[in-house]
């Protein structure tokens, strides 16, 4: 039986379960071991003059303090520009950055005396909103620009024209087990470093930089993590860094298990947006031209933040084909935590805006939203993004017209209709939003990974390949492919830790591309060694009778290779980033959601009542595994536009920096009814694995029907009065105020 | 030292007055499975259950100090060894992702499916509500929950002699209160924890009272309801929803199944917060609260013992001994709101509570308070007189409302603005208007 294509349970399932999957805090402590933590800026932009850490040395356990100057080469944890500090040096520029590091005995007593430091500062002005930014004109790279055709002349002829705006706020990560590192000191310079990350090559090479070694001294390995979507790409950096330089420095192992608090105070979020438009349409809604502004809080560095920009301009058409079309992006520099990946990478941001748009037209015009999304689809002659690549593989107007139907979609919004008749407090909403999302690093190189499988002589197989487990089952994915080239069942694979020392230069495990890239490679492995069986198998004239452990036997007596690596590369891609045009993609992943809503308009409290999706997960090659990421990616997504809101203050200090205060979605918050379904025509039309496409980003971006719904609801608390200024996360507070100003319209 | 059962084996294990019970686990035991996701009772991936002659019930092994289960019975993820039915529905239903949250999902089901405390009659939704997960989004735990079911188990048999001295009765406690006033009372430290794991404080001497059978009854009369101070929600509230639903439904959203199962009401209502979810509802209703000091006591009204922000009117060495509800007269129109920007587990930006007694279509008396509209949980004097001797109508409420608006001057914090608290403070009584004509939850709508 095939391996793939099949709903088997993730590798360790059975090892979550009892509680014995390890993570790095459970692997037994060593004596001497050291533990760490940061002490923190707590006032944020400053001229950091001096740090007074007499106190902090002498406080009960503490072995060794070290800051900037103590770091013996470069002081960076930035991935592609160098200009985030693993300790601040001469300038503080948020609040929560690291300034200096602690050594102790224990964790208590790290996090006790790493209080106890005082940093004289000078106090500078701080930009902490988008809006200090922007009038500042403070940003961490040149604005960009993608277009095509005339957008202003069509605007400007186009039968109606309107404009508007949105903010969307960011989002904190939560993976459940926070950042956590353990470096031990080797023989001759080497150090072998534990991390909890996306990216052990990254780590790897910051590393050597930040020691001043090679990086083949360094080897990072990770078998899994308590979640990342994201927030373990770059983010795990500078515990994994800090661990480093403590082990260089004393000789000692040492521990850095991140507080809940500083993790979500010092490591990055989901960048918050601000987004306009101004867009031309005809009497069926169709647009003409448009174009669309586009703002984000970067935060102090530049991380990941170019790429998570361009993205969110790759993914402002969404479903749509936009005739003339311009999409201008600032990427404002601030004087808080640099922002960072989160599943979606700036997709989602610019997925919102369209789909707003969508929701405007459809208010002006009055009509049903989804009749509006359909004119606007990609389609024949119809089938250039703004960024110039053909949409060769649109299956969104099949996926909506089957959603559609099996929900029953036109006497759903009558009994929505019927509802909000004979309601006064209780209003309900209703939207059916698609997605499409690019599946590929918009930066070329990233796209390639290798694997390295080793079959022994009892036929049982090793497997290591680049790509890092999060609990997203890239593992159990890989070894299907592998068990499925073997022809033998999927526990004959062990899947050990990924580690630089098996596989080298590998790319971090993100973008959805885990499975496309890392199975591929495997694949690839996997065949050389598969050909060789098959050959030797050739010359046997018995081997028909043989067992795959007799074939392995026997090849490895007659000395055949049962070991190789393998190598993939994304075939077809190029893009011109100064242009903004090109092929970014393979391909794209589709979907489409149904969400219904119900507001209170005294209170603006609110509860998604129903939910039906259908997701192209092309061939899947794990229908459970796939299910899994449909469903935990939309109540994330819900959980952005909804209840999870960041607050900041004036300095920009977060002061959601815990579960009690930062509210992610419970098993209550999901909908009652909830109907997930991947689409049983999808089939990639590249030949990836199996035709198999990504699904770890897309389906986050359904949870936008949410949004929509919401505020098709709280239109319906003042009909005829337009389209609701409904700014996300859509909280109870929130819903309640754009209550009150649509009522409060005249007209 | 600290003494407890684990696995049918009595553990002997050095242990500080606060040290957690996670910590121990973790780095001393050696038993890994149970996590630490958030150190504050907020995620549950350290759910563990411990046992007692009341029987199991599940809590937050990371805000649960060592010496609260001296003498008591311990499970961890580990006890069930890996083939439980809700291990093995688990598995089946692909309810695990990261697998980091898993365990203390896993106990949380468990528990249901020994029907430990908190747990009977419980939706899997709720038995969950104090368990975080980031991957799954839930749906395939909720089914394991269900698949597993229910099947019951005794309590713990054999349990070890406390290792440690902690008074036994109420009397034992105010001797020690009043020759040691500086001690802390520690019920269920689901709020004293967070003062340790995360503002590192010392506590200096602490004294347990969640064991002090004194200060454990549930006294349900034709009168009142009266609660000792160490009784936990989780036991209080099946007589607070028979006293009205509206209460047993406040208590079903006052932390997850771990947090009333740790959490007192007494503890609620001494530490004094200004938004503590029990104490406008109580004063709406018109508590009392018995306080001890030595051999004296005295009785307040509720109202009375929260003075200004973060002071009350508790001496030294005195403690909370009962509290005392009423039940509200017949024809009294009771209702409590709590809202929040999650429905489970979060903590108000406003809770508003009002009983209103209307007679032949008059109102009689009103008492209405809030939470989180003021440094202390506060009466709404403007509201109330607005309502009462009026007749009870659309256009008394409107009045009342609009002078309810003026009660307050709330402040702008994380939770909610300045403006959204008095604007949904006034639009609660509205709705307690509308709700005669229509359906107004959002969780019914």
């Amino acid at each position: 039986m095939a391996e793939v294509h099949q709903p088997l349970a993730h590798e360790s399932a059975r090892l979550h379960v009892s509680g014995a999957a390890t993570y790095i805090d459970d692997i037994v402590e060593t004596p001497g071991l050291l533990h760490l933590a940061f002490g923190l800026a707590t006032d944020g932009h400053a001229k950091l003059v001096s740090l007074d850490l007499e106190a902090v040395r002498a406080a009960p356990g503490v072995v060794a303090v070290f800051t900037a100057a103590d770091i013996p080469g470069e002081n960076n944890i930035g991935p592609v520009v160098h200009d985030d500090r693993l300790l601040a040096d001469g300038e503080i520029l948020y609040p929560g950055q690291p300034l200096f590091l602690v050594a102790a005995t224990s964790t208590q007593a790290a996090r006790r005396a790493a209080r106890l430091g005082k940093a004289v500062t000078e106090p500078l002005p701080a930009l902490v909103t988008i809006d200090d930014a922007r009038a500042a004109g403070s940003q961490i790279e040149a604005s960009q620009r993608m277009a095509r055709g005339d957008a202003d002349a069509a605007l400007a002829a186009a039968p109606h024209r309107i404009s508007g705006s949105l903010e969307m706020g960011g989002q904190e990560h939560f993976y459940l087990e926070g950042q956590v590192a353990l470096a031990t000191p080797g023989e001759q310079g080497q150090l072998h470093i534990l991390s909890s990350t996306q990216h052990p090559s990254e780590i790897q090479h910051l590393v050597a930089h930040l020691l001043g070694r090679s990086h083949a001294e360094i080897t990072v390995e990770v078998r899994r993590m308590g979640g990342a979507f994201g927030g373990k790409e770059t983010q795990a950096a500078p515990f994994a860094a800090a661990c480093a330089l403590v082990a260089a420095k004393t000789g000692r192992p040492a521990k850095f298990r991140a507080d809940r608090d500083d993790d979500m105070m010092l490591t990055g979020k989901r960048h918050d947006f601000s987004a306009a438009y101004d867009v031309g349409f005809d009497a069926d809604g169709v647009i003409r031209g448009i174009r669309i502004e586009m703002a984000s809080r970067c935060g102090a560095t530049t991380d990941l933040s170019p790429a998570i920009n361009d993205r969110a301009m790759f993914h402002a058409d969404n479903c749509y084909f936009l005739p003339a079309v311009e999409i201008v992006s600032h990427r404002l520099k601030t004087h808080t935590v640099s922002n960072t990946a989160f599943r979606g990478f700036g997709g989602p941001q610019g997925m919102l805006a369209i789909e707003r748009v969508m929701d405007a037209i459809a208010a002006h015009l009055g009509r049903d939203p989804l009749e509006v999304r359909r004119a606007n689809l990609y389609g024949p002659g119809r089938d250039l993004t703004p960024y110039r690549m053909t949409v060769a593989d649109n299956v969104a107007p099949a996926i909506i017209a089957d959603l559609a139907a099996r929900t029953g979609y036109a006497e759903r919004r009558a009994a929505v209709d019927a509802f909000n008749a004979s309601h006064n407090v209780l209003k309900r909403g209703l939207a059916l939003t698609p997605v499409k999302f690019g599946i590929s690093f918009t930066t070329t190189h990233l796209n390639q990974a290798g694997a390295l499988v080793l079959v022994y002589a009892d036929g049982s197989i090793h497997l290591n390949h680049g790509g890092t487990e999060m609990g997203q089952g890239l593992h159990t994915k890989v070894a299907q492919v592998v068990a499925d080239v073997f022809g033998v069942s999927m526990d004959r694979v062990k899947v050990s830790a990924t580690r630089t020392d098996k596989v080298p230069n590998t790319s971090a495990t993100a973008a959805s591309s885990g499975a496309d890239l890392n199975g591929m490679a495997a694949f690839n492995a996997a065949t050389v060694i598969r050909e060789r069986l098959d050959a030797f198998a050739a010359t046997q004239p018995e081997s028909a009778g043989w067992s795959f452990d007799e074939l392995c036997r026997r090849a490895h007596l007659a000395r055949v290779s049962l070991a190789a690596t393998g190598f993939y590369k994304t075939p077809h891609i190029e893009y011109d980033r100064p242009s903004h045009s090109g092929r970014p993609f393979l391909y794209f992943a589709y979907g489409a959601a149904l969400s219904e809503v119900v507001i209170d308009t005294l209170t603006g409290e609110h509860r998604v009542v129903a939910v039906d999706i259908l997701h192209d997960a092309g061939r899947s090659l794990n229908p459970a595994i796939d299910l899994g990421q449909i469903e935990g990616a939309f109540i994330q997504g819900m959980g952005w536009l909804t209840t999870e809101e960041l607050v900041y203050d004036a300095r920009g200090r977060l002061l959601t920096h815990a579960p009690s205060t930062y509210k992610i979605p419970t098993a209550n918050d999901r909908p009652a009814r909830m109907e997930i379904a991947i689409w049983d025509r999808g089939e990639n039309v590249e030949p990836t694995i199996h035709r198999s496409k990504a699904v770890g980003e897309p389906p986050f971006m359904l949870a936008i029907s949410v949004f929509s719904a919401l505020t098709a609801a709280v239109a319906a608390a003042a009909p005829g009065k337009g389209l609701p200024r409904l700014d996300a996360p859509a909280t109870p507070e929130r819903v309640l105020r754009a209550v009150q100003e649509l009522r409060g319209r005249g007209g | 030292m600290i003494r407890f059962l684990l696995d049918g084996e009595v553990i002997e294990a050095e242990a500080g007055a606060t040290d957690t019970v996670l910590d121990l686990l973790r780095y001393k035991l050696r038993r890994t499975g149970t996590k630490e996701g958030c150190a504050e009772g907020d995620c549950g991936a350290c759910t563990v259950l411990v046992g007692d002659g009341e029987g199991w019930r599940a809590v937050n092994a990371c805000i649960l100090f060592a010496p609260m289960i001296d003498g008591k019975a311990l499970k961890t993820v580990e006890s069930l060894g890996g083939d439980h039915p809700v291990q093995r529905e688990m598995v089946a239903r692909h309810g695990s992702q990261c697998g980091f949250c898993t365990p203390g999902f896993v106990m949380s089901l468990y528990a249901r499916s020994i029907g430990a405390a908190g747990t009977e009659g419980v939706p899997v939704g709720d038995v969950i509500a104090g368990n975080l997960c980031r991957c799954t989004g839930y749906g395939p735990i909720l089914d394991a929950g269900e698949a597993a079911g229910v099947q019951g188990e005794a309590g713990p048999q054999d349990l070890p002699p406390r290792a440690n001295p902690n008074p036994a009765t109420a009397d034992e406690l105010a001797d020690l209160l009043m020759a040691h006033p500086e001690t802390q009372i520690v019920a269920g430290a689901t709020d004293v924890g967070l003062w340790v794991t995360k503002q590192h404080r010392d506590l200096g001497p602490v004294v347990f009272i969640g064991d002090i059978a004194d200060l454990r009854g549930v006294e349900e009369s034709e009168e009142a309801l009266t609660l000792g101070a160490a009784v936990r929600y989780s036991e209080a509230r099946a007589a607070l929803a028979r006293l009205h639903p509206d209460l047993g439904e406040l208590v079903r959203r006052i932390g997850g199944v771990q947090v009333r199962n740790s959490g007192t009401i007494g503890g609620n209502i001494a530490n004094g917060s200004p938004i503590g979810d029990m104490p406008p509802a109580l004063i709406a209703l018109g508590a009392e609260l018995t306080l001890r000091h030595g051999p004296a006591r005295r009785t307040i009204a509720l109202q009375d013992f929260f003075l200004s922000y973060g002071k009350q009117d508790r001496a030294p060495g005195e403690f909370v001994e009962s509290i005392r509800v009423p039940r509200p007269e017949p024809g009294t129109l009771v209702r409590i709101v709590k809202l929040s920007k999650r429905f489970d587990s979060d903590i108000s930006g406003v809770c508003g509570a009002f009983a209103i007694h209307i007679a032949d279509g008059v109102v009689q008396q009103a008492r209405i308070a809030f939470g989180g509209m003021a440094g202390i949980p506060a009466r709404a004097p403007g509201a109330e007189a607005a309502l009462t001797g009026k007749p009870w109508s659309a256009e008394t409420v409107e009045a009342a409302a609009i002078a309810l608006a003026q009660d307050y001057t709330p402040l702008d914090d994380l939770r909610a603005s300045a403006d959204y608290r008095r604007t949904v403070a006034a639009n609660l009584l509205r709705r307690i208007w509308a709700e005669q004509q229509e359906p107004v939850s959002v969780r019914h709508g």
